[in-house]
This record gives C-alpha cells, structure tokens and sequence, in this order.
C-alpha cells in the first residue's frame, strides 16, 4: 500500500510541519514501506485484550497541592526568541477587530 | 585489541573501572584532579576520530573535580565521588547546553538541571562533556545526529550503535569511567553492545526522567554505561529511586546492588527463548557467541529453561506505533516560540511550520509524520489502538515465562556493528538492529547488555531481561557470567586507533 499525496499533506498539516514537495514525496515511499511492516499486526487476534495504558502499577499518583516558587522567570526568559517586559511574543493570531 | 591486567602493573587511570578508581581515591592514591586530567587528556588523544562529545566540558570537569578532592579528603566521599562521568546530550544541564544533537535546539540553555544530574552533582561526579546521540534518541547509529556521526572505537568505519552512541563509544575509548545514556527501544542496550561495554535499562519507573528530554514517555528510561557489571552497580545506586518530580517514578526502595554481587548463579533458572534465536538477518558468529554463553550459565550451576514468547515478534511493530504516537505529542513542544530555533514568519503558523521544518532532521520528521499519522481520526483504533493490545500480549508472555525463570537470556543484537552509511537509505533495517532489544521496552522490564565474545574482531552482547524492579538478579547473573567469562577486559587498541 502506497500513501497517497493528500494524506500525506494532511498529516504533515496536522504536525505542523512544513515539508518541501520533495519530502512529502520521500515520506510518501518511506511512511509505506513501514507501514506494510506495521501491518503484521493485523495477524494478531486482539479480542477480548485490553489495551496497554502503563507497564507498572502506579495508578493515579497524587501530590499536595503546595505552593513552591518556580523557576526564575529572568532565566527561562533567556531561552525565548522575542521577548518584552517578561513576557514572550508571537505573532497576532486574531485579525484586528 | 589489548587485554586489561595482562601487561603492566602501573596505574593507568583510563584504563581504571569505578569500584577501582573509588579504591585508589579512597586511599588518597590517585586524585580526583589526576583522573580528570587523565581523561581529559584521553579525551584530546581519540575525539578527533570517535567523535562522541558534543560538548565537553574541561573547565567543569577541572573545578567539580578539585571540589571532589575536598569532599574525599573531608572523608566524606559517595560512591560517584571523583568520578568522571559522560551525560547523552539529552539531558539538561545548567552548566553546558542541551542540544538532544538536533537543530531545533540551538542556544538552549537550560534552566535547570535533571533529577539524575542533580543526583550526580550532589554526590560530586566529574561531568566530562555531553555526548552525541540520534536526534531526539531516533536511531540506532548516532548518523540521524544533527552534528555528526561517532565512530565505533573498535573499527571507525563502523557505527557505535545508538541511540546512546555517544555514551557507548566514550566509555569504550576511555574517555569517561561510565556515562549515561537513555533507552526508548534499545538505546542503550545495541549500543553497549556494539562497543562492547556494559550497558543497563533499568525498569520503566526506577530512575526518574525529570530532565531527560522527552520521547516516548511510556517506553523512556534512563541506565548507565560502564566498563563491567560492578561498576554498574555502583552507579545505578546512585541515580535510582523515587521522584517526586517525575510521578511514573516508584516510590520503592532502591537495593544495595553492588553488595547483591554475590559471584554465584547456583540454582538460578534462566530463560532461553526460541523466538531470541533463528531470526532473519542473524549473525552466525553472534549466535555462536551467544549459545557459548548460554552453556557458561549452565556450567556455572544454572537451570536453563526453555520458554515462549510467541508475541515478541510483533513488538517491533507495536514499538513503531507506539513510539512514533508519543514522540509526535511531545515534540509539538518544539514551536519557535518558547525557546530553540525559531524561525522569521509573517503569522504564528507559519512560524510552526517553517521552525520544524528546518529544524528537525529527516528521521525526526519520519516519526512525527508516522505518529501524527497513527493518532489521526480514522486511523487511531486500527493502529494505536491495536498496538497497545498487542503490548498487553507482549507483556503477558513475560508475565508468564517469569512464572517460571529468573531471567532470560537473549543476543542484545542480531549483528555486530554494522559499517557506517549501511543502513542510513533504508529505515526499516535501521529499525531490525532493534528487534531483540525492543520487547523488554514493551514490557517494560530491565535488560542488561554485557560483552560475550567476539565476531570478526568486533564485540558480540548478551542481554539479560527481568522481572519488573528485580535489577538486582539481573546484575547477579550477569556478574557471575563476567566474572566467569572474562570478556569485560578486552579493550579496543587506543594506538591503532589514533594512528589511522
């Protein structure tokens, strides 16, 4: 089975991802070889199974919910592209009203 | 290749496993300072053809280990004390970048450091640098690395494995006493393996991952590399246990594993697999190897046992589902916003889109595109869905072969390490260097991987899977076969090497 072009598209738009057409190409080739391979799983019988949600028996794991100061705002601002007055910027994402 | 102990009698600090080096500082006959230099030096001599830093870290090494120094003559001294240590550059750290070897990373500097770091840190390791890796841990030769590709130690033309390719090589070299690395679906295991040290992936929820850079959160742990089982030992002791920062981590006692080293698997009963054998691809030289292993546990005074793990064939498959799903999520982080690269774009979408397109590398996007594509309305029940299922029966195999063994032995690898560019056009036998490695991953359970021999001159692995938390039985085993066999004392030849 071969991906077709549109999905392809589709999920690299989904993950945000811009890909050249050559790469939606090469993905197209490689996605499809592996997932003929993931296909084997068809095989398997799986009624009745429950799936797997963890691999140890931790189950809903709480803490007190206590104040306790976070990491210095100077700090983490340091690692963003753009920002102002303590604060990150981006792009307006609403057109003006 | 040389063999340790068989020439000299002098002290050559790199050539010095940990429970030896922690002798001699512990006497004052060696310092901290001495042995950093001494791998420092290493480090200068072989890094231009192995190629495992990224980014070393002299200066650090240089205070933290006179800061070791003090500590020690303060008799205050902890296991790790003094010794130099490698981190996979995917582990954040204050005091050098953290890069995971990907672009999308660039000038990030983290504000904190990892729960196993600060472990380290506070015990007085030596950190020597940060090490190369596939980007993101996707990969099984370091080539996916945004810098560059680490050469195998015994033969540069060859891979060091991966993901933890890096760790794996440095230790090897001896550019580091041990390293830590993180294993997802073999990335420590294949790549101890291939340079022929030890290399452990403790149980999903031993050692906290706050500040490992995520994968896939349901299969990430972190396990060291080191030059034999002891030091293993030593070094597991020191980043195990409880977290409250990472609430997958189990709040359960952590053993005194190096005093668990008893020498003995006398009465011990030990899983072999046929499904760990006649597969595909095998080397006849690897599975030599291994059956000679097999009847050392036997002559050693172990029961070997046969079991069936009829599901584990289908855990590659599951592994590709499952893994690629929970990358997807956890790599939406990388946006151009927060911190990293971030790419000039008229709208905030266009931002996402052209950051991750240029910043992330072909296998990278592979794997975003593969679990987007999994996850995606119409497709979700058919393939995550059902590899989950499948993941229950994978782990009700070993539920069940654990009714009746100890611990089960398998090749870590079907193949020794392969050359470098061999594999690079064709993801789906990148993928096949995993397939013994991936089912303990799916389970969840601990698997060690220690030398056994070699094949054409190139180490040969033996791994050995265990019950859930029971790492210390593994070690056990694996110790007694060490001590038995010997492997763990060839050394690649370091001259050779650097005269290419």
């Amino acid at each position: 089975m071969k991906l077709d072009l549109a999905t392809v598209e589709h999920v690299a738009a989904l993950a945000r991802l811009g890909l050249t057409p050559e790469e939606m190409e090469r993905m197209r080739e490689q996605l499809s070889s592996v997932l003929d391979h993931i296909s084997m799983l068809e095989e398997v019988d799986t009624n009745d199974i429950p799936p797997t949600a963890q691999v140890i028996e931790l189950q809903s794991v709480m803490r007190e919910d206590a104040v306790e100061p976070s990491l210095p705002r100077e700090l983490v601002l340091l690692n963003a592209p753009r920002h102002e007055d303590g604060y990150i910027v981006v792009k307006a994402v609403f057109d003006q009203l | 290749m040389t063999h340790i102990g068989a020439t000299t009698e002098m002290v050559v600090p790199v050539d010095l496993s940990l429970a030896e080096a922690r002798r001699l500082l512990d006497k004052r006959e060696l310092s901290a300072v001495e042995l950093a230099e001494a791998h420092i030096a290493r480090i200068e001599q072989v890094e231009p053809v192995v190629q495992a830093f990224i980014t070393p870290m002299f200066e650090q090494a240089r205070e933290m280990a006179a800061a070791a120094d003090e500590t020690i003559a303060a008799g205050e001294a902890r296991p790790m004390t003094g010794i130099p240590v490698g981190l996979k550059d995917i582990f954040c750290t204050v005091d050098a970048p953290t890069t995971a070897a990907s672009k999308i990373l660039a000038g990030y500097r983290s504000p904190y450091d990892g729960t196993v770091v600060e472990r380290l840190r506070a015990d007085k390791a030596v950190f020597v640098g940060k090490l190369n890796t596939d980007e993101f841990a996707m990969g099984s030769s370091t080539e996916n690395s945004a810098f560059f590709t680490t050469r195998n130690p015994w033969d540069p033309t060859r891979v060091p494995g991966g993901s933890s390719g890096g760790s794996a090589a440095a230790v090897a070299a001896g550019q580091a006493i041990a390293t830590l690395g993180s294993d997802t679906g073999g990335s420590i295991r294949q790549p101890a393996g291939f340079c022929g040290v030890v290399g452990l992936k403790p149980t999903y929820g031993r050692v906290s991952r706050f500040g490992l850079i995520a994968f896939a959160s349901s299969l990430d742990q972190i396990g060291p590399f080191t030059r034999s089982v002891e030091d293993c030992a030593m070094i597991l002791g020191a980043i195990a246990g409880h977290d409250p920062r990472d609430s997958t981590s189990a709040p359960l006692p952590v053993p005194d594993y190096a005093a668990g080293l008893t020498g003995s698997v006398r009465g011990m009963r030990i899983g072999i697999a046929r499904e760990f054998s006649a597969v595909e691809g095998m080397e006849p030289g690897v599975q030599a190897a291994c059956e000679a292993a097999y009847e050392t546990f036997a002559k050693l005074g172990a029961t070997l046992v046969p079991v069936e793990l009829p599901y584990s064939k289908y855990a590659l498959p599951t592994y590709y589902i499952t893994a690629p799903a929970e990358a997807s999520a956890n790599l939406a982080r990388y946006d151009g916003v927060k911190y990293g690269l971030s790419s000039e774009a008229e709208t905030l979408l266009e931002t996402y889109l052209r950051t991750r397109g240029e910043g992330f590398g072909p296998e990278v996007k592979r794997r975003i595109m593969l679990g987007t594509y999994s996850l995606a309305s119409g497709y979700y029940d058919a393939y995550y869905v059902k590899a989950q299922k499948v993941r229950t029966l994978i782990k009700r195999d070993f539920d069940r072969a654990f009714e009746q063994v100890d611990v089960i032995l398998a090749p870590t690898s079907p193949t020794v390490a392969f050359p470098i560019g061999a594999r690079t056009d064709d993801p789906l036998q990148m993928y096949l260097a995993d397939i013994f490695t991936i089912p303990a991953n799916m389970a969840g359970l601990p698997g060690i991987a220690i030398p056994c021999g070699f094949s054409d001159g190139l180490p040969v692995s033996l791994q050995i899977i265990g019950r859930a938390f029971d790492e210390a039985t593994v070690l056990r085993a694996a110790h007694a076969y060490e001590q038995a066999s010997g492997w763990h004392t060839y050394r690649p030849d370091i001259a050779r090497l650097v005269a290419r």
